[in-house]
C-alpha cells in the first residue's frame, strides 16, 4: 500500500488521482499514524505554509510516524511543500524545525531581481544523478510543473538530485537513501510526472 | 527557463461542451470528460473551463437531445479532475469564497473570477488572501471601442465603463496571480488575437496574461506570444481537428518559442 499522509493541507485528491492512473488501487489517503508505519511506501505532499504543516503533521502524531518510517528504509517521497518539511529547518514565517530526514535549510528562493517569485509554471529538469530510482526513468528533457517562492537547500550538495533553471540552478529533487523529494507537482506534470510516480510506485 | 504554455480552453454549458461565437451562439460540441482523456493525454500544459451556464436561461440554440448533459457543475469538475493531470483552472459564476473552496476541493488547481471581481474589487484581495495569488485568475472580457477596450461583465454583455487596461493593473494590485484575457469582439471569429489589446494589457502588468480569443489558425499563437503573453489560449480551435494541441505546440516550436515538447509527435 502507498500511503499519502493526509495531514488537512493541500491538494491530496490530485495526488491520489495520479497513483490512481499509474497504480490502481495501490494508493489511499491516511491520517493514521499506523497506517504510514505499516504502508510499503509513503508520499507526503502539500502545499501551504512549512510553519502549520509541521504544526498539523505533529498534531496528529504523523512527524513521528513518517520519522520511524523512513528509519526503515521503506521508499519515502516528498511532494513540493511535502519535500521542503524533509529538511532540518525552515526560515519561511520565523524559524521552524523540519523532519530532519535530509539535512539541510529551506530559504526563500533568491534569484535574478528581473524573476518573479514564486516561481510559477512548467520548467525544465536537470537531471544530476542519473541513478537516482525515480529520475532515471525519465525521457529525454524532462518537463516539470513548479509552484514555490522557497527552496530546499541541503547541507550535502551531493543530496541535490536534480535542479531547474531560474535565473540560476534552483534545487527542484533531492535524494538520500531511500527518501525522496521533489519541488514540483509531479501530479500535474503530466506524463513526465506520472513516469516519476510510476517509478516511485515500483523502486 | 519557464515555457510559455498552451492552454485549451473549454466552455461548459448547462453540463455540456459547447463552442461559442462573440459570446452569443453556442453550439453543443460534446461530453466533458471523454474531452479531458484526450487533451491529457496530449501536448496541453493547463487546461481552462468556464461554465457559462445561464441561472434560468434557457438557450434556444442547444441541440444536445443526442448528449446527455449533468446538471452537476461541481460533479463533472471532479470527474475532470480524476483524468486531469497537468493545471486544472475552473471558473464561471464564482461569487463568494465559499464558491472558490469547493471548487479547489473538487480538484481545480485554479479559479477564475469576473463579474464579482469587478461588482467588488475587494474580492480578489480576499481570494488570493485566503487561498493565495497561485490560485486567483482575474478573467477580463475586453470589447474594442475607439480609443481603447471596455472591460464587459455578465457573460460579455453588460457594459462597465472600466477600461480594460486600468482594470487588469487594479486586479494586479489586489492580488491576482494571473489574468486571463479574453476579446468578446473577436471571440470565435478565428481572425487572430486582438494583438493591441495583449500588448497593452502584458505592459501594463507583470503578472502573467493568458491570451484567449480569436485564434483561428495555429500561427495566430505566435502573434499572442510576440505581443507578450505568457500564455496562449484558444477554444474553439481545439475542437474539431485531430491532434490539434501537438499541431500547434510544432507551430509555436518552429515560430521560435520555447514550449514544453512533452506529448508532441516528433515524426
Amino acid at each position: 500500500m502507498i500511503a499519502i499522509v493526509d495531514y488537512g493541507m493541500g491538494n491530496l485528491r490530485s495526488v491520489l488521482n495520479a497513483f490512481e492512473r499509474v497504480a490502481p488501487g495501490a494508493a489511499r489517503l491516511t491520517a493514521d499514524p499506523a497506517d504510514v508505519l505499516a504502508a510499503e511506501r509513503v508520499v507526503v505532499p502539500g502545499v501551504g505554509a512549512f510553519r502549520d504543516a509541521i504544526a498539523a503533521l505533529r498534531t496528529r502524531g504523523l512527524a513521528q510516524a513518517v520519522r520511524d518510517f523512513a528509519a526503515s528504509g521503506r521508499p519515502l517521497l516528498g511532494v513540493c511543500l511535502g519535500m521542503q518539511l524533509l529538511a532540518t529547518r525552515s526560515s519561511e514565517f520565523g524559524d521552524h524545525a523540519g523532519l530532519d530526514l535530509i539535512p539541510g535549510s529551506v530559504e526563500l528562493l533568491r534569484t535574478d531581481p528581473e524573476l518573479r517569485v514564486p516561481h510559477v509554471g512548467w520548467n525544465d529538469l536537470e537531471v544530476r544523478r542519473a541513478d537516482d530510482p525515480i529520475l532515471g526513468a525519465l525521457g529525454p528533457e524532462p518537463t516539470f510543473y513548479f509552484v514555490h517562492s522557497y527552496e530546499y537547500v541541503p547541507d550535502d550538495p551531493a543530496a541535490v538530485t536534480a535542479v531547474t533553471d531560474y535565473g540560476r540552478p534552483v534545487t527542484a529533487c533531492v535524494g538520500a537513501g531511500n527518501v525522496f523529494g521533489v519541488q514540483f507537482h509531479p501530479e500535474k506534470s503530466g506524463t513526465d510526472g506520472l513516469a516519476l510516480l510510476t517509478a516511485f510506485a515500483s523502486c | 527557463m519557464l515555457k510559455t504554455r498552451l492552454i485549451p480552453c473549454l466552455l461548459l454549458m448547462n453540463g455540456l461542451l459547447v463552442r461559442s461565437e462573440e459570446f452569443r451562439r453556442h453550439q453543443v460540441i460534446g461530453n466533458p470528460i471523454h474531452q479531458v482523456e484526450r487533451f491529457s493525454a496530449w501536448a496541453v500544459d493547463e487546461l481552462v473551463y468556464i461554465d457559462i451556464t445561464r441561472e434560468g436561461a434557457h438557450d434556444l440554440r442547444r441541440d444536445d437531445h443526442k448528449v446527455k448533459g449533468s446538471a452537476d457543475v461541481l460533479e463533472i469538475l471532479e470527474a475532470i479532475a480524476r483524468s486531469c493531470f497537468v493545471p486544472l483552472t475552473f471558473g464561471g459564476g464564482i461569487r463568494t469564497l465559499e464558491d472558490i473552496r469547493v471548487r479547489l476541493a473538487r480538484g481545480a488547481d485554479k479559479v477564475t473570477i469576473n463579474t464579482a471581481a469587478i461588482e467588488d474589487p475587494t474580492f480578489i484581495t480576499e481570494a488570493a488572501g485566503a487561498f493565495g495569488s497561485q490560485a486567483i485568475v482575474v478573467s477580463i472580457d475586453a470589447l474594442q471601442r475607439p480609443d481603447g477596450w471596455e472591460v464587459m461583465a455578465g457573460w460579455g454583455r453588460r457594459e462597465t465603463g472600466l477600461d480594460v487596461v486600468e482594470w487588469a493593473r487594479e486586479a494586479e494590485r489586489r492580488g491576482a496571480g494571473e489574468l486571463f484575457l479574453n476579446s468578446v469582439d473577436r471571440d470565435g471569429m478565428a481572425g487572430g488575437y486582438d494583438v493591441a489589446l495583449i500588448e497593452a494589457v502584458s505592459a501594463a502588468t507583470a503578472i502573467p496574461v493568458i491570451a484567449c480569443g480569436g485564434v483561428g489558425r495555429f500561427k495566430h499563437l505566435i502573434a499572442g506570444v510576440h505581443a507578450g503573453a505568457s500564455a496562449v489560449s484558444a477554444a474553439n480551435i481545439f475542437h474539431f481537428t485531430e491532434h490539434s494541441t501537438q499541431r500547434a505546440k510544432k507551430v509555436l516550436a518552429d515560430g521560435g518559442v520555447d514550449v514544453r515538447l512533452a506529448g508532441v509527435r516528433t515524426h
